[in-house]
């Protein structure tokens, strides 16, 4: 297991530093500078800046300069946000996105697991094909089409919920909604299938047969393996919470981590928004490192040599 | 070998993968309904210019938001300013600035050839005079194929246009127009750009798998490492990046806008799973039985790869092409609804969801600048998913006998 662990933080080291390399190339040749925008500034003080910031030295030793910085956890100052660094504003961020992302996933998980499992136990009712033919949608539309239709339904024809801002768990429910509604979807159709592979097993037959109730069955012995491609699901479901939030947070004016880093792409601010991608690289790999550890705790079949 | 059994008295008639599937389509009712849907879809796009629909990008800022409505106005129309009169686009308007683009081009031949410069200036005027009725009514720039066909919806219905029958959006542009505009962009574009994905992904797969022992453990690391990079992140950082206006016009010297970029970048995104998918294939394919067979027979290697392995990929990949372009049309109206898509005046359907839902308050709903878009996304991306899902199921040989 400590092997398995040392290995994937190796591969996670080799990932962020291409990630960093690829996104420091292009930032670095690009045209626009930090002083762009700035009409007046006399050439001196520019020179000046620029020997501050380190911006007169050759590419190779002002990538190495901004490398070191990133392993010491130094991601360097918001060019845009006044009298913030990077690190500031990101931490400022993220409580926000992540209460949100796991809302969305919480939801997700478990709506979509009931339906998956309700689905797969009155297999051919009308509950079964309503259900499914509602996760198609659900993966068919994207989410700011939900977004869309959930904010007129629930904000202005019905208006329960506020439309877009934060503060109160209130302000979370509709985004938290839009976001794990895919997901949903993704999940209760994973679990379906992989419930009824498992209810088609010797193993269940015998559980029936012994006089177990179908309930007991189905909570007892079905469930833990039928959960097992669910939460394989679980990795690409983190991912695809986050690029949604992107979204998400413009469409509900959320202030979280997404939304500062399309802002700060716009603005051209250039270390916010490689600070933020080298976070979700880390956030990715180390989602994707625990999923495929929960494996080992979840089918005792597979060991620690399988998943690496 | 000798075959010594018996033989069957009615020969089994031998039914390819592909007639198999076909009727195995076709038996799903769902998936014909997808495959209407799709070809509706499509040829709506390909035939917008011919549709009388009205331009996409006239504002006429006196009706903006203006609810659906049946009724006609004669502002829906083709028209054309004529010395501070609104004249009817028709094609005479168009055949005059022929004739004056024509004129024009005689100017060329006067031109020394070697005089790139001024050429170049000449020929840029030309197309301008060209265009211009039809931008002057409302359309955006658009290649000579449309014109003609624009031509053809003029003789057809005259300058007459459907009545705004999704509403009008904040600029008082007719949103059925924008929605089937809309389709023609991110049609090509998911298409474009899932092509790109597709000569990538094969290449790279067949390479490694084909080759296997070294090469195809260090090709396949790489992708590894490429599969835990955030790629939303890096091509939002990567358009912005290129969109500043000095990058822009460096880029647009050599002909790149931002539509290029994007299939580049998307192609290079989604090879990923398609090199993955193939390398998997061409590995187990090469150990085949057959095509030990083949080879014993001695056909050659050419004649293995075009009849043997080829084939038995082709089916994977083309259901991943199916699921590959929903995914990508996705992904643009995703792009474009954080506005680094596509850009105005063309338009795409994540762009016009985008638009919907900036202008949303709670004193007056526009709802239909949000509902139209929306169910035009909802419903391709619906009927594409199902369509390849449906098409996974028809191609699974596990499945092929007794069904």
């Amino acid at each position: 297991m400590i092997a398995y662990f040392a290995k994937r933080f190796v591969w996670l080291l080799i990932t962020v530093w291409v990630v960093f390399t690829v996104t420091w190339i292009l930032a670095n040749n690009s045209p626009g500078n930090p002083f762009t925008s700035e009409k007046s500034f006399p050439p001196e003080i520019e020179a000046n800046l620029r020997r501050r910031y380190n911006l007169d030295k050759p590419p190779l030793v002002r990538y190495t300069l901004d490398l070191g910085n990133l392993v010491r956890g130094d991601m360097g100052v918001s060019t845009k946000q006044v009298d913030f660094t990077v690190n500031e504003l990101i931490s400022l961020c993220w409580p926000v996105s992540a209460a949100l992302g796991l809302a969305a996933l919480a939801w997700a998980a478990v709506v979509g697991l009931v339906a998956g499992v309700v689905s797969a136990s009155r297999r051919g009712t009308l509950a079964d094909l309503s259900l499914m033919s509602l996760a198609t949608v659900g993966i068919a539309l994207p989410n700011f089409v939900i977004a869309g239709f959930a904010i007129l339904l629930f904000s202005f024809l019905i208006p329960l919920l506020p439309p877009a801002g934060w503060g109160s768990p209130r302000y979370l429910l509709l985004p938290a909604f839009c976001l794990g509604a895919p997901y949903a979807a993704y999940i209760a159709r994973i679990a379906r299938t992989g419930m009824l592979d498992v209810l088609s097993q010797d193993y269940i037959r015998t559980a029936r047969a012994k006089g177990l109730s179908r309930l007991a069955v189905i909570m007892k012995h079905a469930l833990p393996t039928a959960v097992i491609p669910v939460v394989s699901f679980l990795g690409p479901a983190v991912a695809g919470i986050i690029t949604g939030s992107l979204v998400i947070e413009k469409v509900f004016a959320i202030p979280g981590i997404g939304y500062s880093f399309v802002q700060s792409a716009i603005d051209n601010d250039t270390p916010m928004a490689m600070g933020i991608v080298v976070l979700y690289t880390i956030l990715l790999f180390t989602m994707n490192t625990l999923v495929d550890a929960a494996y080992t705790w979840l089918d005792p079949r597979v060991s620690w040599e399988d998943v690496s | 070998m000798q075959n010594t059994g018996p033989q069957p008295e009615t020969p089994r008639i031998g039914k390819s993968l592909w007639s198999d599937a076909w009727g195995k389509l076709l038996r799903n009712r769902l998936a014909v309904a997808c495959m209407v849907v799709l070809a509706l879809v499509a040829s709506g796009a390909f035939l917008t210019p011919l549709l009388p629909l009205q331009p996409s990008d006239k504002a006429v800022t006196s009706r903006d938001f203006e609810p659906p409505t049946f009724r006609h106005q004669p502002s829906d129309n083709l028209q054309v300013r004529r010395n501070d009169e609104v004249v009817p686009l028709t094609l005479v308007v168009i055949a005059e600035a022929d004739a004056k683009a024509e004129k024009v081009e005689q100017q060329l031949a006067d031109i020394d050839s070697g005089d790139h410069e001024r050429r170049k200036r000449v020929l840029n005027s030309i197309e301008d005079v060209r265009q211009r009725p039809y931008l002057e009514a409302g359309f955006t720039n658009m290649g000579p194929f449309s014109r003609w066909m624009t031509r053809m919806r003029l003789r057809i219905f005259g300058n007459w246009s459907i009545p705004s029958l999704c509403g009008r959006d904040s600029l008082g542009r007719d949103v059925l127009s924008r929605v089937f505009w809309g389709a023609r962009v991110s049609i090509i574009v998911s298409i474009v750009a899932t092509l790109v994905s597709l000569v990538i992904g094969v290449s790279y797969g067949s390479i490694s798998g084909y080759f296997g022992g070294t090469v195809d453990g260090v090709m396949m690391r790489i992708v590894d490492v490429l599969y835990s990079v955030p790629f939303i992140f890096v091509v939002i950082f990567l358009l912005t990046i290129l969109g500043e206006e000095q990058t822009k016009k460096q880029l647009a010297e050599y002909g790149i806008d931002r539509i290029t970029i994007f299939y580049v970048v998307v192609g290079a995104i989604y090879w990923l799973t398609m090199a993955r998918v193939v390398r998997g294939q061409v590995l187990s394919l090469k150990k085949e039985l057959y095509v030990e067979a083949a080879r014993a027979q001695g056909a050659g290697q050419m004649e293995i790869i075009a009849r043997h392995i080829v084939p038995n990929v082709m089916s994977v990949v083309i259901v991943y092409l199916t699921l590959t372009i929903p995914r990508v049309m996705l992904f643009e109206a995703f792009l474009s609804f954080l506005g680094l898509g596509v850009e105005s005046p063309d338009v795409s359907w994540g762009m016009l969801a985008s638009e919907g839902l900036d202008v949303i308050n709670p004193v007056r709903t526009y709802w239909w600048l949000v509902v139209f878009p929306s169910i035009a996304i909802g419903l391709t991306l619906f009927a594409l998913n199902f369509f390849g899902d449906a098409l996974r199921d028809a191609l699974d040989p596990k499945l092929r006998e007794g069904r």
